[in-house]
């Protein structure tokens, strides 16, 4: 029954394509190929123009200095002997990012968890709205708003830090003035990139198979055991890919850190008192102050910056497109 | 009836009822934990070295914490303990982050409020000094809407365009590539924008210092945003559509443009707005793409242009009183904006969703 047809089918077909796809229905497809595929193309020639530019505009400093780039604290890239160093600016970014990871996860993944399997179904988009209008606020606003209001309110939970946990180095305050630190501007930065961790950890978590919830359920579990048992497993690439965007992002955040620190070149791990710099902020404050080398010393920091943040991005990524290939979305 | 009375009986039976339900708190039992919290937490207060209010309200808070878990504990036993221990902390972490939003907020209104007249929307800065009252942010906005409206016109294309590729053209090994790059540019810090736009345009080819240049390193960032909602629009346009318009002897491309980008139009709008949205606020780049002006200036092309966040880190650095407040003022113009796109994109988006899932 079927062989004859495919046969009659067949042959009745095969002349025809060559008349369907003429040469002005053709064109019209390949100059439409070409663009979108153009487009396409831009994406990748823009990410390797940013390298080949920073790079190549680095340079010239690179050859001017006269410290170790990678060790040295100081920044006096336009004086005579050319001395400057991505050291400090390294710690800073990093201890006011990772500070940002201890107080985003947690929170983080209670708020996705919360509107993913806790807050009432109707509720929850509503809710997840609210989340992104966070998401949605600029960051010269947080910096403002970390200066003006933050700020002066955080002398009482620093002075406690000091008192009950300054047996901690981090934690310790000599100096017994707590404004512009790395702990502030940790802070500003975790409310930061609370949007983006929940946001892609809730999008792992509904994902969870409701096979999963129910069977836990079934057998008696509380809900916190089912939220252990079935959605973090499931959950876990999702929750690490949506922390190290959070990372990305924090570490890449300029304008409200550069607001809040008070631009020190040294090394202080004393994160409460006032100090610190990080790669953006550095980058911001120095521009238009800088001379030809300043310049070029200000980009190679901000070639630092572009692999850290495009390591930790790529990771994430990967990470990620791992749990999509079986959690079945498409 | 007869039959009915012993169930009866054993329903209403004590005992009976206990061991089939296991131990379990009243109904009230959150509140009464919460109050007794509070009442400890004020007693705390009156007699002990605890203050302000939000000391008190972190001590009550821990304590309705340990009275919670612990009368659960003794009643209903260690796993209903620890799974309510668990929703308080998850339903907290939800009011943690709603605070600062809400001082965020507050505070823009409140503070934005005192200078935020007529004269401050329909005048700029010019020839008013950083200490004196008065001025207003005309050419911040004049700029932001050039800046804004000229990477939107760039960067909406290609990014649909690349969507297009990625949805309709994609499978091969240069769209895993692409695609996965468009996450990666997600995640390029938006100071790295400027510094690409810095290098590339203004020193290599001599473009100045200008709104244009930083429309640009805009645009930068707002063709992930777009290529990405504009692809997760696509991939739900259902393929009978495709499919049907094939049958009728459309061409791919005609199909794409008259059936498949229609269908998909709302969501895309969607994330234009938002992509516009986000990139409004984007101060730093704009930083080391133009120089700060005080005075309207209608060219993008040439000379200094103000944009509302530059304007706003501008009047921040100059720390007097008035300028504190013009900032104030300025935040919350650009709050404004944002979140009146933000929100009309949400409405969008639900209006016209399409029924594919």
């Amino acid at each position: 029954m079927s062989t004859p047809l495919a046969g009659a089918m067949a042959p009745d077909s095969e002349p025809d394509s060559p008349k369907l796809s003429g040469s002005a229905v053709r064109r019209g497809d390949r100059v439409f190929l070409g663009l979108s595929r153009g487009a396409g193309i831009l994406v990748l020639v823009i990410m390797a123009a940013i390298g080949i530019f920073l790079i190549w505009r680095a340079i010239p400093s690179f050859q001017a200095n006269t410290a170790n780039f990678f060790t040295t604290s100081d920044w006096f890239p336009d004086s005579d002997p050319v001395v400057f160093g991505i050291a400090s600016l390294a710690f800073g970014t990093i201890m006011s990012a990772v500070l940002a990871m201890i107080i985003a996860v947690p929170v983080g993944v209670g708020i996705a968890l919360f509107i993913a399997h806790y807050a009432h179904r109707r509720l929850a988009s509503s809710l997840a709205f609210i989340v992104d209008l966070l998401a949605a606020v600029p960051s010269i606003i947080f910096g403002l708003w970390g200066l003006q209001v933050l700020m002066p309110n955080m002398n009482g939970l620093g002075t406690w830090l000091d008192q009950y946990l300054g047996w901690i180095p981090l934690f310790n305050n000599t100096l017994g003035i707590y404004t512009k630190s790395i702990f502030i501007a940790g802070v500003v930065l975790a409310i930061m990139i609370l949007p983006t961790i929940s946001a892609v950890s809730r999008e792992v978590f509904v994902q969870v198979p409701s096979a999963h919830i129910e069977a836990s359920l079934a057998l008696g579990a509380t809900r916190w055991e089912m939220v252990r048992m079935a959605v973090f497993p499931f959950g876990r690439p999702g929750v690490i890919s949506a922390s190290m965007l959070g990372l990305g992002r924090a570490l890449g955040e300029t304008i409200a850190v550069a607001l809040i620190l008070s631009a020190v070149f040294e090394i202080n791990w004393h994160v409460t008192e006032p100090g610190g710099n990080t790669f953006a902020a550095n980058i911001a404050l120095k521009w238009n102050e800088a001379g030809s080398t300043g310049l070029s010393a200000l980009i190679a920091s901000g070639l630092v910056l572009f692999i850290i943040t495009l390591l930790v991005n790529v990771a994430a990524r990967l990470i990620i497109a791992r749990r999509r290939d079986f959690s079945g979305a498409n | 009836m007869s039959t009915t009375t012993p169930q009866q009986a054993a329903v209403t039976d004590p005992d009976l009822h206990s061991t089939l339900t296991g131990g379990k708190l009243p109904r009230w039992a959150p509140y009464a934990a919460a109050a007794a919290a509070l009442l400890l937490a004020w007693l705390a207060n009156a007699f002990t070295s605890v203050d302000g209010v939000a000391g008190t309200l972190i001590v009550a808070a821990l304590l309705y914490l340990v009275l919670q878990t612990g009368w659960s504990f003794a009643v209903e036993g260690r796993r209903h303990a620890i799974d309510r221990l668990a929703t308080t902390l998850v339903y907290t972490t939800f009011l943690v982050a709603l605070a600062p939003l809400a001082s965020v907020l507050i505070s823009v209104v409140a503070r934005g409020i005192t200078v935020f007249n007529w004269e401050f929307l329909t005048s700029s800065m010019r020839n008013v000094s950083p200490r004196s009252p008065g001025g207003g942010a005309l050419h911040a906005m004049i700029g932001t809407i050039e800046q804004v409206g000229i990477a939107t016109i760039i960067a909406v294309p290609i990014g649909i365009m690349a969507a297009i590729y990625l949805v309709e053209y994609g499978g091969g090994p240069l769209a895993k590539w692409v695609s996965f790059f468009v996450d990666v540019m997600t995640g390029v810090p938006s100071i790295v924008a400027g510094l690409f736009v810095f290098t590339g345009l203004v020193l290599t080819f001599g473009l100045g210092r200008s709104g244009f240049a930083a429309a640009i390193s805009l645009v930068i960032l707002m063709i992930p945003v777009i290529i990405r909602t504009t692809e997760e629009m696509l991939k739900i346009v259902p393929n009978d559509l495709r499919e049907a318009s094939y049958a009728l002897g459309v061409p791919k491309w005609k199909t794409i443009l008259r059936i498949v980008l229609p269908t998909a139009s709302a969501g895309i709008i969607t994330g234009v707005m938002l992509a516009v949205a986000r990139v409004s606020g984007e101060t730093a780049p704009l930083l080391l793409t133009t120089f700060l002006s005080q005075s309207i200036n209608w060219n993008p092309i040439t000379g200094p242009q103000a944009s509302l966040p530059t304007f706003v880190w501008d009047q921040i650095g100059s720390g007097t009183d008035a300028s504190i407040n013009r900032a104030w003022a300025g935040a919350m113009l650009l709050i404004l904006f944002v979140v009146v796109l933000y929100v009309a994109a949400k409405l969008v988006a639900r209006r016209f969703k399409i029924d594919a899932r």
